[in-house]
């Protein structure tokens, strides 16, 4: 336990794709004691079991151990720690190419989350794992299994920060476990602090996708916020009694305002009253906010209550075939043409006696986002015809590839924007959640040094 | 007027299932949220385009409301052949409902 009174922990990646500079920046633009970094999506988890299949050195988010390298001079001098989900499905081969671009650093990688290899056991032993949507069983969709991971929560990640590490590594910890798991560290918290974790998951769940507590996506005054092109990724300044704030480094664009924080502390919200994590509930009807200078948003009062006895997987698979394609008509009569082109594809499809499992099509400029709720546009001068369909037969997807750009010539007039050529098939990986008792998964830490 | 006026929202996905967060600009407002935006209003507002059933969870400590659209993303996640996925757009499709105060 280390005793200091507030830490810093700053989140430099809210997605795996998210800016490149932001973990940089928070590193060399203000004072920071923890970096934490959020690369895994539930279909990342898929892509990265199929990488590791190919290639047993592989199936982890390349772009972290680079990234290590590069700060890893400053992270030694100043003595931040980084915690990370850039494991994915081979934590161990993501620790050794950080240890090989980076010797200077001892990484720390939690392991037990990964239970693709475990399913059959699991079935064989009862547990059903139905999808938390549909109700359906686990062995349904067996063979069509890609990846298979718990969500694991702070204290595992904790304990590797225990060891010393300046990198701790993990598969598919929670986003919110990230934040939660240097002040569980630093403050001793235990897990029966209901309240105090409670806190910590909250301000995990502020700051984990990135910029869109600073300024990023908000509907508050966003013509206004200043210099959004070097955007300030969120920092929490944790306090052992549960009370937080979150800011960002002086130098940087965005604005965190109270109004701000509220609108991503409802982002894929849930029941308020019952987040649950592998750590706790969390209210998020307790939380109380005040501005508390300029780019500093004070939260207190939150409580929270015992975590599940279940843990979240996150299972991916299979399920199918689908392909998207486009084309551009412009005035007079956009729309009109747009639609015909529509009915054309469509008449030519069920000549060839195809069927799908469901075609779309959307008009962008009309309603596409928003369908029956879009406002309506009169004679909108370019329309983009987007068509998609999807289908348990990959030869049905990749005839309607062909069908889309023979219209510049044989359909209504006036198509371009076809410089991109067919349309991919693309395999729809789907995800299925499903619950597990918690003692079904026993974490493991290892050193790297 | 339009919801604009008073609230600002942000939305987003799990699964086949959108949320959208409702906050009102200021805090004396949330009794009109709470009295005109109901679920069954949000439901009948987006029409086809929920296919499932509307929830709704209160917020009051943040002056804010949340709603779950079930069965409104086509399928949701890798599967839908939406462009908006993830139901990135209809917090601000939401603003443009009519509400009396």
């Amino acid at each position: 336990m280390i005793s200091q009174d507030i830490i810093r922990i700053g989140n430099g990646q809210g997605f795996w794709g998210d800016w490149l500079e932001a973990p940089v920046r928070l590193v060399e633009q203000g004072p920071l004691d923890y970096l934490i970094l959020d690369y895994l999506a539930e279909v990342t988890m898929s892509v990265l079991q199929k990488q590791k299949q190919a290639d047993p050195t592989r199936g982890y988010a390349s772009d972290f151990p680079p990234l290590m390298a590069r700060l890893a001079p400053k992270l030694k001098a100043r003595n931040i720690k980084v915690v990370a989900n850039a494991g994915g499905v081979n934590p161990r081969a993501c620790a050794e190419a950080v240890r090989a671009l980076a010797p200077e650093l001892k990484v720390a990688v939690v392991l037990g989350d990964d239970i693709y290899d475990r399913i059959d056991d699991l079935l064989g032993r009862g547990h059903e794992m139905r999808d938390m949507d549909t109700g359906a069983p686990l062995s349904s969709i067996r063979k069509r299994i890609q990846s298979a991971n718990a969500y694991i929560g702070a204290f595992p990640l904790a304990e590797a920060l225990a060891t010393g590490a300046d990198v701790v590594i993990a598969g598919r910890s929670t986003d919110t476990a990230l934040a939660l798991a240097p002040m569980v560290h630093c403050f001793g918290w235990k897990e029966t602090d209901y309240h105090l974790l409670a806190a910590g998951t909250i301000a995990g769940h502020i700051v984990e996708c990135g910029a869109q507590c600073t300024g990023g996506n908000s509907q508050c005054d966003w013509q206004n916020i200043p210099d959004m092109a070097n955007i300030g990724y969120p920092i929490i300044e944790a306090a052992a009694d549960g009370t937080f704030v979150i800011t960002k480094h002086e130098a940087t664009g965005g604005r965190v305002t109270a109004d701000g924080v509220k609108e991503q502390l409802l982002y894929e919200l849930g029941d308020p009253k019952r987040y649950l994590t592998p750590d706790c509930t969390a209210d998020f009807t307790t939380i109380q906010l005040a501005q508390n200078g300029p780019n500093r948003v004070r939260v207190s009062g939150i409580q929270g209550s015992k975590r599940p006895p279940t843990l979240k997987l996150s299972i991916s698979f299979s399920d199918g075939w689908k392909s998207t394609g486009t084309l551009v008509y412009s005035a007079p009569d956009a729309l009109a043409k747009a639609e015909a082109a529509d009915r054309i594809v469509r008449e030519r499809l069920a000549g060839l006696g195809l069927h799908f499992e469901e075609i779309r099509t959307e008009f962008f400029g009309v309603n596409a986002c928003n369908g029956p709720v879009a406002v309506p546009v009169a004679n909108p001068p370019e329309v983009q015809l987007r068509i998609g369909v999807r289908d348990a037969d990959r030869k049905a997807v990749d005839r309607f590839t062909r069908e889309l750009i023979p219209l510049v010539l044989n359909g209504p007039p006036g198509a371009t924007g076809f410089g991109e050529g067919r349309p991919p098939v693309r395999e729809i990986v789907a995800y299925w959640s499903a619950l597990l008792p918690r003692e079904e998964i026993t974490t493991t830490v290892e050193v790297f040094e | 007027m339009k919801l604009s006026e008073l609230a600002h929202t942000r939305s987003g996905d799990k699964g086949d299932t959108a949320n959208i967060g409702v906050i009102a600009w200021r805090a004396e407002d949330y009794a009109i949220l709470e009295r005109e935006v109901t679920a069954d209003r949000v439901k009948a507002y987006f029409g086809e385009l929920v296919q499932g059933k509307v929830e709704r969870f209160e917020l009051p400590n943040l002056g804010a409301l949340n709603f779950l659209l079930h069965g409104s993303l086509g399928g949701g996640g890798t599967v839908t052949l939406r462009v908006d996925a993830q139901g990135k757009t209809y917090g601000a499709a939401l603003l443009n409902m009519e509400i009396a105060i």
